[in-house]
């Protein structure tokens, strides 16, 4: 079978050790290649989906609306207008005579039904062609119904969905600071880049309402209107993974000096670092966080461990390849597994940095494959050399995962497993554990042949 | 018994005309041109257009199928879509031949390259000139914009597309019988070809998606799965005895339209055989096609369905079902609902001009306690508004329709594409006799659940 990667694609894809990292990134995806990427409006919709009492309008054909129609995890405390999914449904005469008219009908319409808090509104490909000027609709409406009417520029080919995260971020920022700030405690905090999948931020905002922490705003995961409005009253801002709102963050950094730390809550390290990280930066206006935070983890962890080391007695040894949306979640991923006594052999991301990549080359094994926008024959190729045992991905990856007979656990938006904070950490090894420990392995053509030549019982033992 | 008339007039009460879409119920023209391309042996669908719009469908398609399912994009960035995306085509399909080995390439337009007008034609026809060196695969297009069309458009535009570009020749006769099957779920497929096997007769169906979209377990990962319509077998589509092309809400030209107007193959245009009725049709037309009279198996079949039907009637008569869907998997299921006695109080489709009102009609005309309400070109937002205060005991139709049924705290019963809640969507069989009485258990058992379930008291015996 042709596996080579493509010539145009080689300087895409390193080993780990075998000399300077110089991965090539944030390109357009090749024609032809099968990417598994998706578009800019893909990076703006995941962003802001959370957001669930503003309106989420599409501007464009139908499928670009379909397809992202209620399809993450992303759980709202309230509202959930979020789940709904809007679309101007462009027909062949709008194209042609232009769809402003139409998207300020269906603007008034729906927030007339519906009365958000306020309304996105995503511009896809074929508005970016016909030119249709959404601002200035946007702006119209924004006046007639006296709430925020909010233009993000998506428009799918300009870009990959990195370019999305930035649009949703401008998007975002005309809303900060736009609300009253008053009463906001100077231990406080905005959480940024967490999209409450499965319920997630509720899990980290216990944990902050232990150590004392008052979170101003969730951006996005359950996120409101009103809170995006006042967050810049917030003393830190707190991004998890380095794609999304890292934007934002720099953004309000510039313009109302508010610091932001890079944390994340996945993995036991990570999390309780980040957790520490908070506390380290309150200890001055709160002499006592350092220490509930101390508690806390220890409390945490006197639970987590005796469990973890239950499923390690299985899983240790076993060889993990991850193809992850940003490659921040990478990092707490390696950690995360070598705590199950699993080695990640293969580590690859739709839309990391050169920064990135270089430090993942740091804390991966030597040999480990890094690869940059990868495809499903690559991905394949990977599996097969590296002998896997276990694939974290997302949807479009599980089935070449499952039919080289490889365990899949699913890390990405449409989850519906918190897999976030210490007790994340136990449902992550609980899931992991579960895919790489059915037998149904053992029946697996790829797998059952290698099982009767070395004559062993079983392929997971 | 009621004549059913059918409502081809807009209901005069005042039902709002939303500009806006909420919750649609149809797909973009692409994606059922990525389906259908995908029946055909050793092919891949490719998109022209930016890379977004081919993952997001290979994303949903996978959710249902629970396979590879591998769909090229032209990736366009914004260059290209200023300057027009030939080079990049040009450059995918290369790139493509070179990754896959495909022996055919089915390149489907999206709404931007609609837009931006790229003569597809015409950079196929470059492509050609230029790499004819090569050996290149068999290349079809089909135009697909989604602003004029849902993705049964897509998926009847591709078969068509298939049909004239690859059989431009007559065959010698073969004695073979073409059947277009529309959207069916791969055991529908399997089933359609059982049945063509025991008539004693050779089937081109074209798609055929039964391997390619639900393939085995394998040693390897496969570029592109095996089975598939073969190529050669649609070149000779022009000497088969007859073709049957299923679907009564079909576009005035498709496959078989085509094939008859060229090469004289008699073109039978029936329903979706869903029910006792439509059927009968199909096992008639096989007949009619082959010259065989129907082989007893299917008698029995049809004898268990009808005494399933009698068994089981009281369940489920006077129950009252909201229907959606593509046109013709909604029109076959009003047919059989109809036979068994459920009023269908609304029949919902997400496309236009299809005459899903006629078909209906036409499928329930006899049987049906009342006509049903039809409702084109809407989306659930509109179907709820009606449905609510139609009371529907029951919903059928996709996954897509769940956060309704949850809320009005009535069952729904899956069928059709796609199916994202449940396993085993491409398993599940709604054709024949054989998928009539599935699809009766179904509906059957359905309702005996929801009414053990809303008992206070636990009765093992119904
Ligand atoms: S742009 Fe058109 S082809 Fe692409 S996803 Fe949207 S509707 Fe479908
Ligand atoms: S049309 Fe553009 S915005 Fe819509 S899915 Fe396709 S690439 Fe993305």
């Amino acid at each position: 079978m042709n596996t080579g990667i493509l010539e145009e694609r080689k300087d895409q894809i390193h080993r780990a050790g075998e000399g300077a990292i110089d991965i090539a990134c944030n390109r357009d995806s090749l024609a032809g290649a099968v990417s598994q990427r998706a578009c800019v409006f893909c990076g703006s919709r995941v962003v802001l989906y959370p957001i669930a009492d503003a309106l989420h309008l599409v501007h464009g054909p139908i499928g670009c609306a379909v397809y992202t129609w209620d399809i993450r995890g992303a759980l709202s405390s309230g509202p959930e207008l979020h789940r709904l999914s809007f679309s101007t449904d462009l027909q062949e005469k709008d194209v042609i005579f232009g769809g402003e008219k139409k998207l300020e009908a269906a603007l008034d319409e729906l927030i007339d039904r519906h009365a958000p808090k306020a309304a996105f509104v995503y511009s896809t490909c074929i508005v970016g062609i016909i030119g249709d000027d959404i601002e200035a609709v946007c702006r119209r409406v924004s006046e007639s119904k006296g709430i925020p009417v909010l233009p993000v520029q998506s428009e799918g080919f300009k870009g990959n969905k990195r370019a999305g995260y930035l649009a949703a971020c401008k998007a975002m920022s005309r809303l900060v600071g736009t609300g009253d700030t008053s009463g906001i405690s100077p231990v406080s905090v905005n959480i940024l880049g967490d999209f409450n999948l499965a319920g997630e931020i509720w899990i980290v905002r216990d944990y902050f309402r232990r150590m004392g922490v008052e979170v101003v705003a969730n951006i996005t995961g359950d996120g409101r209107v009103a809170d995006l409005a006042r967050c810049h009253g917030a003393a830190l801002n707190l991004v998890q993974c380095s794609g999304a709102t890292l934007d934002l963050a720099r953004m309000m950094e510039e313009q109302y000096g508010i610091p932001f730390v890079r944390v994340s809550y996945l993995g036991i390290e990570d999390m309780a670092d980040s957790l520490y990280q908070v506390a380290d930066f309150f200890r001055d206006k709160d002499p006592g966080i350092v220490g509930r935070t101390q508690e806390l983890v220890r409390d945490e962890l006197s639970m987590l461990m005796p469990e973890l080391a239950r499923y390690r007695l299985d899983l240790a040894g076993k060889r993990v390849a991850m193809y992850v949306g940003g490659s921040f979640k990478a990092f707490s991923l390696i950690k995360a597994f070598r705590h199950l006594g699993m080695k990640v052999v293969v580590a690859g991301s739709q839309t990391g940095t050169a920064e990135d990549y270089a430090e993942l080359e740091q804390i991966a094994d030597p040999g480990t494959i890094i690869v940059d926008d990868a495809n499903p024959l690559e991905l394949s190729a990977f599996i097969k050399e590296k002998d896997v045992d276990l694939f974290v991905g997302g949807v479009k990856e599980r089935p070449i995962a499952h039919k080289l007979g490889v365990g899949f656990c699913d890390h990405n938006h449409e989850r519906k497993e918190a897999l976030a904070g210490f007790a994340g950490m136990l449902n992550f090894a609980r899931e992991v554990h579960a895919s790489a420990m059915s037998p149904v392995w053992n029946f697996v053509p790829r797998r059952a042949a290698r099982v009767a030549e070395s004559g062993e019982e079983a392929v997971n033992d | 018994m009621t004549k059913p008339a059918s409502k081809t007039v807009p209901r005069p009460a005042a039902r709002p005309n939303y500009v806006s879409t909420t919750n649609a119920c149809k797909l973009c023209t692409p994606l059922g041109a990525s389906l259908a391309f995908r029946g055909v042996e050793g092919a891949i669908p490719f998109l022209h257009g930016s890379q977004g719009c081919a993952t997001y469908m290979r994303r949903y398609i996978i959710s249902h199928f629970r396979e590879p399912v591998d769909i090229a994009s032209s990736a366009l960035g914004e260059k290209n879509a200023i300057y027009g995306g030939g080079p990049n085509l040009k450059k995918g399909v290369l790139n493509v031949m070179k990754k896959y080995e495909p022996t055919l390439v089915g390149v489907a337009t999206t709404c931007l390259t609609e837009t931006i007008g790229d003569d597809v034609p015409m950079i196929l026809h470059e492509f050609r000139k230029e790499f004819g060196d090569l050996d290149l695969p068999d290349i079809v297009h089909v135009s697909t914009p989604s602003y004029s069309g849902t993705h049964t458009d897509g998926w009847h535009g591709a078969v068509r597309s298939l049909v004239e570009q690859l059989c431009v020749d007559k065959a010698a006769p073969n004695g073979r019988v073409n059947i277009l099957p529309n959207m069916v779920s791969c055991e529908d497929i399997r089933h359609l070809k059982d049945i063509c096997r025991d008539f004693g007769v050779h089937a081109t169906i074209l798609p055929d998606i039964s391997e390619t979209l639900d393939g085995p377990a394998l040693e390897d990962y496969v570029k592109i799965p095996s089975g598939g319509t073969p190529l050669a077998e649609i070149r000779e589509m022009s000497g088969a005895r007859a073709s049957i092309e299923l679907g009564r809400c079909l576009p005035a030209k498709t496959g078989g339209v085509s094939l008859e107007a060229a090469f004289g193959v008699r073109n039978h245009r029936i329903g979706l055989p869903m029910g006792l009725r439509e059927s009968d049709r199909f096992l008639e037309t096989l007949e009619e096609a082959t010259g065989t009279p129907m082989p007893r198996r299917y008698e029995l079949e049809r004898g268990r369905l009808v005494d399933a039907m009698v068994d089981g009637h009281k369940y489920v008569f006077g129950k009252r079902a909201v229907v959606y869907g593509e046109e013709d998997l909604v029109a076959g299921l009003c047919a059989f609902l109809a036979e068994i006695g459920v009023d269908v109080v609304l029949a919902g489709t997400g496309s236009q001009g299809r005459g899903l009102d006629r078909a209906v009609a036409e499928v329930t005309g006899g049987v049906a306690r009342i006509s049903p309400e039809v409702r084109q070109g809407v989306d659930f937002h509109d179907m709820a508004a009606e449905a609510e205060t139609l009371k529907p005991d029951l919903l059928i139709g996709h996954s897509k329709g769940y956060t309704y049924a949850r809320g009005w705290n009535v069952p729904l019963v899956r069928v059709g594409f796609p199916i994202h809640d449940r396993f085993g969507g491409q398993r599940r069989l709604h054709l024949g006799y054989k998928g009539a009485l599935e699809l009766f258990d179904r509906i059957v058992n359905t309702v005996l659940e929801k009414k053990q379930a809303d008992s206070d008291i636990g009765y093992g015996y119904m």
